[in-house]
C-alpha cells in the first residue's frame, strides 16, 4: 500500500472511532439521565436499571479507543514516522491519551462516573482535528528528525492525558461541593463519588504523572542542546512547559506538606491543568517561539 | 527592663528567617515564579528576538520605554524575576538543610515508641493467639520484610520507607545542583554565531564572529583555537511544498588551526562536538558572486556577498558597498535561486534550491556614508545621500552597465549559519536532571508506614500510612495472618 492510501486508512479509523465514542455518548447519556425511576420526587434510586446502558459505554470507549490507537499507529506508517508532527497529530494522539488514561482511571479507580465528560471532551478534541487542525501525511523537518521526538512528545502527550483527567475530577469536585453547599445533592449526583474520595482521586492522578511530566520537559531540554544549541532559552513552549511544572509543583507541596483539601485544592490543580492546555493550544497556534509545528 | 536593641535585631531577624523558611512562603514565592515567567512568554525577548523588541521601540517608543523600565523584555534576567527565584532557593535550602541532618541523624536511630493506645490507628486489630511468643514472630516477619524495628519489653514499633524522605531531599537538593549549573553556564560560557561561506575558513577567534557574549567570568582567551571549512552543503527540499527535508553540512576541521584537517558531518540534530564546546548548523543562504569593473576596465571588487534570506523558498536581498570607486557605488540586490514573477509580487522565488538564478540590482551613486563612524549594516545600503543610477536584472553571466562602471553575476556560493556555544554548566545541569527525577520518583512511590504490636489483654495490632499511598492495610492484614499461623502450630 502506498503513502497516501495509509493516510486514508488512518482516517477512516479516526472517523470510525468517533462514530463509536458517540454511540458511548449515547450509552452514558441515557445512564445518567434515565437511573433515577421517580424524577418528581428526588427519592426512588435506582442506579442498576442504567447499569447495562453504562457497560455499553464502557465497551464502546475501550472499542473507540482501539480504533482511534490503530488511526494514530497508520499515521504514523503513512508518513514513515512517529505520529507527532503537527498539531492534527498532537490532537488525535492527545485524545487517545485522554481516553486511555481515562480507562487505566476505571479499572484502577471505578470511575465510570467520568464516562460522560471525557467522552465529550474526546469528541470536541477529534472533531476539531479533522475539521480544523486536519493536515496532509508529510515528512518532518529537520529539526525534528530525532529520537528525542518519540521520548520527549510521548511523556509530554500522556502527562497531558492524565493531567485533564484530573482536570475534569477536579471541575467535578467544585461542581458538586458548589451543589452541596445549597442543599443535599441533586438525584441525578447522588450516584457520584464522594467529596474526599474526587479530592484524593485528583491528587493520586496528579502525584501519578509528576514525574512523567518532569521527565518529559528535562527530555525536551536534552533535545534542545542538540538542536538549537542551548538547553534551555525560554522559548514561549518552554515558559509555559515550566509554568505548568511549578504550578503542579505547588500543588503538590499544597497537598502534602501544608495540608491543603478540598475546594483551594481543587481550583490550584484546575488552574495547573489550564496552563497546559494555554500552552497546547495558544502557544502551538498564535506563539511565536521555536515550537510552532502546528502547520497552521 | 528594656530589651537590648542588639536583642530586638537578632530577634527580628530570626523572626523573618523562620518566615522565609516556612511552606506557606515557599509556596506562595513558587506560584509567583509561575505567574512572573507569564510576562516573558507574551512579550518579545531580547534573548530570543532582538528585532522584533527593536520593531517595538520603533512603532511605539513611550510604551516600549516604559516596559523596559520594567524590564519586560529582559523578563528572566530582570532583578524581580531573580529576586523571586532567589527568594525560593534560600527558603528551600533554609528548609531542605535541616531536614537532611534530621535525616541523616535518623538512619542510624530506632522508630520512635509504641504509642499507649493503639486503637486510635489504623487497621487496628486483636490478634488471638499465644501471647508469649507473639512478639517474636512478629518480630520475625517485620525484619524478613525490611522493617526497622525498636522491641521493648511488651511492644514492639517498626517502620518503613525511609527511602520517602531521602526522595524528597535528594530531589529538593538536585534543584539546588541544577541552579547552580545554570549560574555556571551563563557566567562562564559563550555564545556565538558566525556565517561563512563555502570553502572560506572560519577560525574561532574573536573577531571572526558576526556576535559573539561571553559570560562575566570568561576570558576572550578561552576559545577552543580551531578552524573549520564547509566544504559541502547539501539542502533537500520537498518538491511540491519546498518544506526542508535535510541538510548536511560537511566540514573540514583543523584543532587546533595549521593541523592535519578531519572532515566531519554536521546536521541540525547533530552538532559538531570540541569538549563542551559545539558547533550548530543554524541557518542558511546564498551569497551571490559578483565582479566589479570601473570605467577602465579594471576589478575593484571580485568575490561572494552574502545575503539575507526572506521567505521559505529563500529570495534573498543585501547590499554591494564599493567604498574605493569615485563617486562612491552601492547596490541594492536580490537573488532569487528559482526565478518566477507574478503581477503583484515582482520576481521571487518558487523553490529553495538553485534550479534557475536571477539577480536584481538597483544601482546609486553618491555617499556610502560609512566614513561618518555611525554603525551600518552590511546587508542595507543607506541611500540618504546617494542618487538611483539604474536597475537591471541579471541571468547567470550577464552584466549590467551602470555608467560608472559594469558589474557581472558570475555566479553563487552557499552560506552556513554557524551558532558556537559554550556551556562548562550542562553537563551538572543534566546530573541534576536525572538525579531530581530519581528523587521524584523515591519520594511519591515510597510508601512510609509504621506498624506496632503491643500485647497488653490480648495481642494489639495497628499501623499509620505517612502517605497518602495504598497498601497498610494489606501488610497488617498479613502480619496478623503470620500470627495467627504460628500460633495454631
Amino acid at each position: 500500500m502506498s503513502s497516501t492510501n495509509y493516510a486514508y486508512l488512518s482516517n477512516y479509523l479516526v472517523y470510525s472511532a468517533m462514530a463509536v465514542y458517540t454511540i458511548a455518548f449515547f450509552a452514558h447519556a441515557i445512564e445518567v439521565a434515565f437511573s433515577v425511576r421517580n424524577v418528581d420526587t428526588k427519592t426512588e434510586f435506582d442506579f442498576s436499571r442504567t447499569d447495562r446502558s453504562g457497560r455499553i459505554g464502557t465497551a464502546m470507549m475501550i472499542l473507540g479507543t482501539l480504533l482511534l490507537f490503530a488511526g494514530v499507529i497508520i499515521r504514523g506508517v503513512s508518513a514513515h514516522r512517529v505520529p507527532w508532527g503537527n498539531m492534527y497529530e498532537f490532537s488525535i494522539t492527545g485524545a487517545l491519551a485522554f481516553s486511555t488514561a481515562y480507562l487505566f482511571g476505571l479499572w484502577k479507580f471505578k470511575i465510570r462516573w467520568l464516562g460522560l465528560p471525557v467522552v465529550i471532551a474526546v469528541l470536541l478534541t477529534l472533531g476539531t482535528a479533522i475539521t480544523v487542525l486536519y493536515r496532509p501525511s508529510a515528512p518532518l523537518v529537520p529539526a525534528l528528525k530525532s529520537t528525542w521526538l518519540a521520548i520527549h512528545v510521548s511523556a509530554a502527550i500522556m502527562s497531558g492525558g492524565v493531567f485533564l483527567l484530573a482536570n475534569c475530577v477536579a471541575a467535578t469536585y467544585l461542581y458538586l461541593d458548589a451543589m452541596e453547599r445549597k442543599g443535599p445533592r441533586k438525584a441525578w449526583a447522588e450516584r457520584l463519588p464522594s467529596l474526599e474520595v474526587l479530592d484524593q482521586l485528583s491528587y493520586r492522578l496528579v502525584a501519578f504523572v509528576f514525574p512523567l511530566w518532569t521527565f518529559a520537559v528535562i527530555a525536551g531540554a536534552i533535545w534542545a542542546e542538540s538542536a538549537w544549541g542551548h538547553y534551555w532559552s525560554w522559548d514561549p513552549k518552554e515558559t509555559w512547559a515550566f509554568i505548568t511544572w511549578v504550578a503542579y509543583a505547588a500543588y503538590l507541596h499544597a497537598r502534602v506538606t501544608a495540608g491543603w483539601r478540598g475546594r483551594r485544592a481543587a481550583w490550584l490543580c484546575l488552574f495547573a491543568g489550564s496552563t497546559f492546555l494555554f500552552n497546547y493550544v495558544y502557544i502551538n497556534i498564535w506563539g511565536t517561539g521555536r515550537h510552532t509545528y502546528s502547520g497552521l | 527592663m528594656e530589651k537590648a536593641p542588639e536583642l530586638e535585631l537578632a530577634g527580628s531577624l530570626r523572626w523573618m528567617w523562620r518566615q522565609l523558611t516556612s511552606m506557606r512562603t515557599a509556596l506562595l514565592l513558587l506560584l509567583l515564579l509561575g505567574v512572573a515567567s507569564i510576562p516573558g512568554s507574551l512579550f518579545p525577548q531580547r534573548s530570543q528576538n532582538p528585532m522584533k523588541v527593536e520593531a517595538l521601540f520603533t512603532s511605539d517608543p513611550t510604551l516600549a520605554k516604559w516596559m523596559d523600565r520594567f524590564k519586560l523584555f529582559d523578563v528572566f534576567s530582570s532583578p524581580w524575576y531573580s529576586a523571586i527565584y532567589l527568594l525560593l532557593f534560600i527558603s528551600l535550602i533554609g528548609c531542605v538543610l535541616p531536614r537532611t541532618i534530621e535525616h541523616l541523624k535518623a538512619v542510624g536511630a530506632k522508630p520512635p515508641l509504641t504509642p499507649k493506645f493503639l486503637n486510635k490507628m489504623s487497621g487496628y486489630r486483636t490478634v488471638a493467639t499465644d501471647k508469649s511468643e507473639a512478639l517474636d514472630v512478629a518480630e520475625k516477619w517485620l525484619k524478613k520484610h525490611h522493617f526497622r524495628i525498636r522491641k521493648d519489653s511488651n511492644s514492639i514499633s517498626a517502620e518503613k520507607g525511609y527511602l520517602r524522605e531521602s526522595g524528597n531531599l535528594l530531589f529538593h537538593l538536585s534543584l539546588i545542583l541544577i541552579l547552580v549549573a545554570v549560574a555556571m553556564g551563563s557566567l562562564l560560557g559563550m555564545k556565538g554565531e558566525a556565517i561563512v561561506n563555502l570553502d572560506e575558513r572560519f577560525i574561532n577567534a574573536p573577531t571572526s564572529y558576526d556576535n559573539l557574549t561571553f559570560g562575566k567570568y570568561q576570558k576572550e582567551g578561552g576559545l577552543i583555537p580551531f578552524a573549520l571549512t564547509p566544504t559541502n552543503f547539501q539542502a533537500k527540499y520537498d518538491l511540491t511544498t519546498s518544506a526542508p527535508q535535510d541538510y548536511t553540512l560537511t566540514v573540514s576541521v583543523a584543532n587546533p588551526v595549521g593541523s592535519k584537517p578531519v572532515t566531519h558531518i554536521i546536521k541540525v540534530n547533530q552538532p559538531l562536538t570540541f569538549k563542551s564546546t559545539k558547533v550548530y548548523l543554524q541557518a542558511n543562504g546564498y551569497s551571490p558572486i559578483v565582479t566589479v569593473r570601473d570605467k577602465s576596465g579594471k576589478i575593484t571588487f571580485q568575490g561572494p556577498v552574502i545575503f539575507l534570506p526572506q521567505d521559505a523558498n529563500l529570495t534573498s536581498t543585501g547590499a554591494i558597498k564599493l567604498p574605493d570607486m569615485n563617486p562612491q557605488i552601492g547596490f541594492i540586490g536580490s537573488f532569487v535561486p528559482t526565478y518566477s514573477r507574478s503581477s503583484t509580487r515582482g520576481a521571487f522565488s518558487a523553490y529553495p534550491n538553485v534550479l534557475d538564478p536571477r539577480l536584481l540590482l538597483s544601482a546609486w551613486k553618491g555617499s556610502l556614508g560609512l566614513d561618518t563612524g555611525a554603525p551600518q549594516s552590511v546587508y542595507r545600503l543607506n541611500t540618504s545621500k546617494m542618487v538611483k543610477i539604474g536597475l537591471k536584472q541579471l541571468a547567470l553571466g550577464e552584466s549590467f552597465n551602470f555608467g560608472e562602471g559594469s558589474i557581472t553575476f558570475d555566479g553563487w556560493k552557499p552560506w552556513v549559519n554557524l551558532q558556537i556555544v559554550d556551556d562548562p554548566g550542562k553537563m551538572y545541569a543534566l546530573l541534576g536532571a536525572v538525579l531530581a527525577i530519581l528523587g521524584l520518583l523515591a519520594s511519591l512511590f515510597t510508601r512510609q508506614r509504621r506498624i506496632w504490636v503491643k500485647i497488653e489483654d490480648g495481642v494489639e495490632v495497628a499501623g499509620l500510612a505517612k502517605n497518602a499511598l495504598l497498601g497498610l492495610e494489606d501488610e497488617i492484614t498479613a502480619l496478623v495472618a503470620e500470627l495467627e499461623r504460628e500460633s495454631t502450630k
